[in-house]
């Protein structure tokens, strides 16, 4: 039998919205478990700009996106959150007593009152280079994710990318390969310098090939690859492969959002501004996923969504009991829950 | 006011009028500029607002900054004269710039 992880909320996303829903949840003796398909906290302000600068974070004048996720994450601690990573939420649905059944892509099931989606501009996928006919071979011989390494051996394995992902991933799949190359459009590379120096060893022992250029076309049948051709500064060149690891980073799609029964509008999910509420009572919506009137996709507005939402979900919770209004300042009770009561 | 001019993938070219100190991204986008997909809003975080300075111009716009080179990789059929539309500031020197966007946006 699977096992179920029951939980008073699920969160659908880890981003800054959903980790201050913690906070504002907990404040309310609910307890949380976040479900994100990034390998970390963060949402975009970790994928996408954790070392440029935030200036509308209300009493930050300025403060980094990775600083803002760190800082929310020590916010949080005391309501002891549980965090899923890795882990896509493919299926939400509700069960004969009204709560909710979440299920992951690798299985996990998670069971409570609330749902609250904070999925952003939706899960991080990576993204297709557009090359040419690689559809045809996507999940036979074109892959973007190594699942396990096992599918790997004993392949030409051709990695495209100048990331930590394709440094990590040419070190770790060489030595089962049977032959390597390593493609990227220029010398100079993202990922941590040691990787780099580690891979240029590897092939001054010859055991990989480094190639810089760019791929421009595939060749194979019936999704079995068996070559690509590489545009590099002295022209092209074919190389033989039979596996294709491309790494162009992550864009955001909205993902199994779109079959959960939800309404929507553009991709967006609409809720009511008192509560933040989807059309399926239960099923909350805040940050950049939702939409009303007036929506700004700011993190400041995510913020106030997350408490308003949370005097909500409280009710369905808890309903037998009464939510007093109270100020962290003052209130010894919320200051308890905070470990700060003198 | 700066005179700017996009080449389309299918050929179309696109003048406009650019102000000083805004980004090539935002002028193709307030223009409609087709092809330009500006997904960070600027943020050189997508790489989704790549384009082809002319030839004739790669000197006076200048070579990307080390961030931008990387988030480059992320571009499809970069080359020499490739840049993020959103890291050039137009300005006085930049007037009659032709740039051309590329088939697909990665
Ligand atoms: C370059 C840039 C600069 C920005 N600057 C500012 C700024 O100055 N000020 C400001 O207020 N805002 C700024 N923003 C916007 C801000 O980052 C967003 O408003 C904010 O990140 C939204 O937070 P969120 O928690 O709603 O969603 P996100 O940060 O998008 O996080 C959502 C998370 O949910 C996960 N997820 C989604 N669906 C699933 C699923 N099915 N299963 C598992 N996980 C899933 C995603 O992987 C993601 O990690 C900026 C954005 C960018 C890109
Ligand atoms: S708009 Fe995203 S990198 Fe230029």
């Amino acid at each position: 039998m699977t096992q179920v992880t029951r939980t008073d909320v699920v969160i659908v996303g880890a981003g800054p919205v959903g980790l201050f829903a913690v906070f504002e949840l907990g404040l309310l003796d609910l307890k949380c478990h976040l479900i994100d398909i990034l390998d970390r906290p963060g949402g975009q302000c970790a994928e996408l700009y954790p070392e440029k600068p935030i200036y509308d974070i209300p009493a930050w004048p300025v403060i980094s996106g990775q600083e803002l996720v760190d800082r929310l994450m020590e916010q949080i601690k005391p309501f002891q959150p549980q965090f899923t990573f890795n882990r896509m939420v493919c299926a939400l649905e509700r069960l004969e007593d009204g709560s909710f059944r979440v299920t992951t892509d690798e299985g996990e099931v998670f069971e409570a009152k609330v749902v609250v989606i904070a999925a952003g501009g939706g899960s991080f996928q990576p993204k297709r280079p557009p090359i040419p006919g690689i559809e045809a071979f996507e999940g036979k011989s074109v892959f973007y994710a190594v699942r396990r390494m096992e599918e790997f051996r004993d392949e030409d394995l051709l990695i495209v990318g100048g990331g930590d992902s394709a440094l990590d991933w040419t070190l770790n799949l060489q030595p089962i390969a049977r032959r390597l190359t390593l493609v990227h459009r220029r010398p100079e590379f993202r990922a941590a310098p040691d990787s780099v120096n580690k891979m240029l060893a590897l092939r001054d022992e010859g055991k990989l090939t480094f190639q810089i250029g760019q791929v421009t076309a595939l060749t194979g049948e019936d999704g079995q690859l068996t070559g690509a051709r590489v545009k590099g500064p002295d022209g092209e060149v074919e190389i033989a492969c039979t596996r294709l690891l491309p790494f162009f980073g992550l864009t955001m799609k909205l993902g199994p959002i779109a079959n959960w029964g939800l309404n929507l509008h553009e991709n967006l999910i609409p809720v009511d501004t008192e509560k933040f509420e989807t059309s399926e009572p239960g099923i909350f919506a805040i940050g950049d996923i939702n939409h009303y009137p007036g929506k700004l996709k700011l993190i400041l507005s995510g913020f106030h969504e997350a408490a308003l939402m949370a005097q909500a979900a409280k009710r369905i919770v808890h309903p037998d009991q009464r939510v007093v209004f109270q100020y962290t300042t003052s209130s010894t009770s919320l200051q308890k829950k905070l470990g700060v009561a003198g | 006011m700066t005179r700017i001019t996009f080449i389309a993938p299918d050929g179309t070219r696109y003048d406009v009028e650019a102000e000083n100190g805004s980004t090539v991204m935002e002028n193709a986008i307030r223009n409609g500029v087709p092809g330009i997909e500006a997904e960070c809003g600027g943020a050189c975080a997508c790489a989704t607002c790549h384009v082809y300075v002319d030839e004739e111009w790669t000197d006076t716009v200048g070579a990307p900054e080390a961030m931008e080179e990387d988030m480059l990789d992320f571009a499809y059929d970069v080359r020499p004269n490739s840049r993020l539309s959103c890291q050039i500031r137009v300005r006085d020197e930049l007037d009659g710039l032709v740039v051309t966007v590329p088939e697909r946006q990665a």
